[in-house]
């Protein structure tokens, strides 16, 4: 993760240094003792965070984050334990951090920014991950299906039965095709023959399953993992 | 009565030794500044702007592990905004014993 350090003590900044140097994790890529020049820098580069003194004179840390238009996270470095509350009400504001800090906090912080990282990144993959259409093969046609709307796939033969709330769709495939392209947090495979959306069902009575207006069978062997997927009370 | 000490300093520099040099190296160049700073507008009875100064200071009386020091410190950066002095004479004290302890 690459950072700017921005304090306009030199000790401060060359212990922000070291500690990020020590951790391993965090590369500085420049320091500034003034809040402007850190702004004419990030106006050409682009750092994952910042590490950033409050009190600076002519323009502080809070000045600088509302200059910001995308600010990258931040945390707050400052020897004044009472700006905790106005420093959270900024939402690029990861942590804040009272001087001196100790190795024991800065690890502390560390951990807290990867874990806020790695949930956006995460994020960032299931969508990408997660299309909202698929396209299929009808009578020579590409057809854009609207993943979502779908709430029953129905295995037939060669054919899979696509049905959706709109249309259905009967396609020459198999359900193990369609199955690797739709989102698991949201499809489920209930029997050899039918593939189920989760959020559409409307109730479970013995081994079958209510969605829309489809009773759909379910599997012996698939129903503790039905149930686990559900919200139950 | 406590006395500066590089116990905090050392903790952050770990197996790097130069970093302590440096670390001293700043301070000894910084702090005079700052000291200068705070005692004119002090004097000039610019209480708001001395009271800035000794935030500044805090952070070196924080690194020479000068507990009882920044607590007295922060009370007075708090003091001097409202323009009370009482605890200037305790605050000059912390100074000086820096002073000898860097130079």
């Amino acid at each position: 993760m690459d950072c700017i350090i921005i304090d306009d003590d030199a000790t401060a900044r060359l212990i922000t240094r070291q500690l990020c140097l020590n951790s391993g994790k965090i590369n500085v890529i420049d320091e500034f003792s003034s809040a402007i020049e850190a702004i004419k820098f990030l106006n050409s580069n682009t750092v994952d965070m910042v590490y950033l003194d409050i009190h600076m004179p002519t323009f502080s840390g809070f000045d600088f984050i509302k200059t910001l238009k995308n600010p990258p996270k931040i945390v707050l470095t400052t020897s004044d334990k009472n700006l905790a509350l106005e420093a959270f009400e900024y939402k690029s504001v990861v942590d804040y951090l009272v001087k001196p800090i100790n190795k024991e906090r800065f690890d502390k912080s560390l951990d807290k920014l990867f874990s806020i990282s790695n949930n956006v990144e995460e994020s960032i993959i299931e969508k990408k991950e997660t299309p909202e259409h698929i396209y299929v093969n009808v009578d020579r046609r590409l057809v854009k299906v609207h993943i979502p709307s779908i709430f029953l796939i129905e295995a037939k033969g060669d054919y899979i039965n696509i049905k959706t709330k709109e249309k259905n769709y009967i396609v020459h495939s198999t359900l193990k095709k369609i199955q690797d392209k739709l989102p698991t947090h949201l499809f489920f495979k209930v029997h050899r023959s039918f593939i189920i959306n989760t959020s559409e069902i409307i109730d479970i009575e013995d081994n079958t399953v209510l969605v829309n207006k489809d009773v759909v069978p379910v599997s012996r062997s698939n129903k503790g993992e039905l149930m686990k997927k559900l919200n139950l009370l | 009565m406590e006395e500066p000490n590089l116990s905090f300093i050392k903790e952050i520099a770990g197996e790097d030794e130069s970093f302590q040099n440096s670390i001293l190296d700043i301070m000894r160049k910084e702090y005079p500044k700052e000291v200068e700073d705070f005692t004119l507008n002090f004097s000039n009875k610019n209480y708001k702007e001395a009271s800035k100064d000794v935030h500044k200071i805090k952070h070196k009386i924080s690194l020479l592990g000068l507990k009882e020091g920044l607590k007295l410190a922060t009370n007075f950066e708090k003091q001097l905004r409202k323009g009370n002095t009482e605890l200037h004479d305790d605050f000059i004290k912390i100074l000086n014993k820096i002073h000898v302890y860097l130079y």
